[in-house]
């Protein structure tokens, strides 16, 4: 049960993310008018340090740091396709986020689907890339408070009954409140306490669990013993599996609109690239937290059925003296506001730009345009307590799931526009909705799974959908697109000065040679 | 492709193919999984396929670091080069 040392060290750490929300509005203040970029973008004033922790704390959220470690303790070795995911997540940041980044500062785009409206002069477009956006982040912003829930139940911090959702809910309430009235400061200000806890208690625990089982080795032999040794090992059936899911996992997690607006509020693509050397620490924790899982199965922790994410926080509440166990636990529950705060931040932002703005109010003001943004915002977070509370937690998983399979689909309008405008609208649209049919199809059909067989001479062949119907999806961009230049279906303006085409020499970014 | 482009020589310099391959090696490193999965060699007790993966999100720093400063000096020498024209 929960010792009194442990809940006063948690208790303090939210104190201090409270604290530290209310001065959000100190962070790089201005008196510049209410505007979006202000309130979703902090005005986009965020230098190396402070976009490190904000994209870092909006990467790595909560569920991850339970998800990893739950499935290293119930499954082994395929847990840590976590650790390529993210390590291939910092070249694209380089590239890919530092690109998008000048090119959305230039024309004053706040999200991405603000991007593809410019590139291809295609409302319908930009429509559906927004609408994917906010339909994959709801149920991820869901899956944060289950994170929060499955973390304190398992430490026997969570009050049973109306008292713990009351708790929470009051939590959430905190965050919505802070985040309405700073907008993209307040995530900020709370995800550097955010890195400063989860890197101190982790790298405590790990150390403690060390000591305590006497080294690395004798983690792994006692996990090999309780698992069967080649669960600790990928067997070559399931390296297809493993890379495609890193692979595809890695492309998706930066079409994502909460991992965007964390870019976007950076001061430069400078600032993007240094942020990008540095992530990989935050990869480094998560395999620390995906290690402590299988330190879960050599201590011989047993989690309830069916809730493997339990066996990380039961190790840490058996392990761990009071306060540090405290520590975790507040420094996990912190973890879920940050990626919480942004999403609901993004998907506000999407809807205003891309749906109020473009099909409801085109002439409403910034003042309106952040109003309405602060209510979606708000809106957001009400659905998501919803959601925790009204739907069974694997609905939530299982929607994820799908939402990471469905914001790859927008992929190819937004990756492949940054370099060539050739993909023509509407055959990227017709590519849109074969990679979701395709894509959703496919894993309802195995009863939600990520993976698929392909059926091949030598066996089957085990892939990520995301990336088959990534792949789909991209076929039917391409032959449509030959389909529609030689039919001369005309496209819309490109109001970017991106170049049209990938051959054309590149224009110096610093803009040297303009006039 | 780049290599299609009849450009001025400055569209691919040396610095430009480093900073690709530090930036395209994690990806086949990473992905080319059969290359890593084994347990030996075991390092303090820790599986091949543990270590080495935490050995390449060091790897991988590094060489995000060394086309990070490759990029800056090849932006400033294009800035200086744009500059005196």
């Amino acid at each position: 049960m929960a010792g009194t040392a442990m809940t006063a060290t948690f208790l303090a750490v939210l104190a201090g993310a409270s604290l530290l929300a209310v001065t959000a509005r100190r962070l790089r203040p201005n008196d510049r008018l209410p505007s979006l970029e202000g309130w979703a973008l902090a005005d986009r004033s965020l230098g190396p340090l402070w976009t490190w922790v904000l994209l870092g704390g909006t990467i790595f959220t909560a569920y991850t740091f339970t998800a990893v470690p739950g499935l290293a303790y119930g499954n082994g070795a395929p847990a840590f396709f976590a650790v390529p995911y993210t390590v291939l997540v910092c070249p694209l940041v380089f590239v890919l986020l530092a690109r998008l980044w000048t090119v959305a500062r230039r024309h004053g785009y706040i999200t991405v689907a603000d991007f593809v409206r410019g590139r291809y002069g295609s409302a319908p477009l930009a429509l559906v890339v927004a609408l994917t956006g906010i339909l994959a982040t709801m149920p991820y912003l869901a899956l944060q408070l289950l994170g929060i829930r499955a973390v304190l139940t398992a430490g026997g911090m969570y009050p049973r009954g109306a008292t713990g959702d009351l708790m929470m809910v009051a939590l959430f309430a905190g965050l919505a409140v802070a985040t309405y009235r700073h907008g993209l400061r307040a995530p900020t200000v709370i995800s550097a306490l955010k890195a400063v806890a989860v890197f101190v208690s982790l790298t405590a625990v790990t150390w403690l669990v060390l000591v305590r089982l006497g080294g690395p080795g004798a983690v792994f032999e006692g996990a090999a013993q309780r698992l069967g040794s080649p669960a600790l090992l990928l067997s070559p059936a399931h390296q297809p599996a493993y890379a495609t899911l890193a692979l595809g996992s890695a492309l998706a997690l930066l079409m994502y609109p909460h991992v965007l607006t964390a870019g976007f509020a950076s001061d430069g693509s400078r600032t993007l690239r240094k942020t990008a050397v540095a992530l990989p620490a935050w990869t480094g924790l998560l395999a620390l937290f995906g290690f402590l899982g299988i330190a879960a199965l050599a201590v011989g922790v047993r989690a309830p059925e069916g809730a493997a994410e339990a066996a990380v926080p039961m190790l840490v509440d058996r392990l761990m003296p009071g306060p540090l166990a405290g520590l975790v636990f507040g420094a996990i529950t912190v973890g879920a506001l940050v990626p919480a705060a942004v999403m609901s931040i993004a998907a506000a932002t999407s809807f205003v730009r891309n749906v109020y703005v473009e099909y409801v109010h085109p002439t409403a003001t910034p003042k309106r345009q952040v109003r309405v943004a602060k209510l979606v915002s708000l809106t957001a977070k009400v659905g998501a307590v919803a959601f925790v509370f009204g739907l069974r937690d694997q609905d939530a998983v299982n929607l994820q799931l799908l939402g990471g399979v469905w914001i790859l689909q927008i992929f190819p309008a937004v990756a492949v526009g940054l370099y060539t405008r050739w993909l023509h609208p509407r055959a990227l649209l017709a590519g849109w909705g074969v990679g979701m049919v395709a894509g959703t199809f496919l894993v309802v059909r195995d009863g939600f799974s990520p993976i698929v067989p392909l059926g091949t001479d030598a066996g089957p062949l085990e892939i990520y959908v995301g990336l088959v119907a990534l792949l789909l999806n991209l076929t039917v961009a391409v032959a449509g697109s030959v389909a529609l230049e030689r039919l001369r279906v005309p496209r819309g303006a490109d109001l970017t000065d991106l170049p049209p085409r990938l051959t054309v020499r590149r224009r110096p970014e610093t803009g040297a040679n303009n006039p | 492709m780049p290599g299609r482009a009849h450009t001025r020589p400055a569209l691919i310099t040396p610095a430009r193919v480093v900073i690709a391959l530090c930036l395209v090696a994690p990806f086949v490193a990473m992905l080319w999984v059969g290359s890593y999965a084994r347990t030996d060699p075991a390092l303090m007790g820790i599986p091949f396929f543990y270590w080495y993966q935490l050995l390449w999100v060091l790897l991988s720093t590094v060489l995000t670091m060394i086309a990070y400063q490759l990029w800056r000096r090849d932006r400033r020498a294009r800035r200086s080069g744009g500059a005196a024209k």
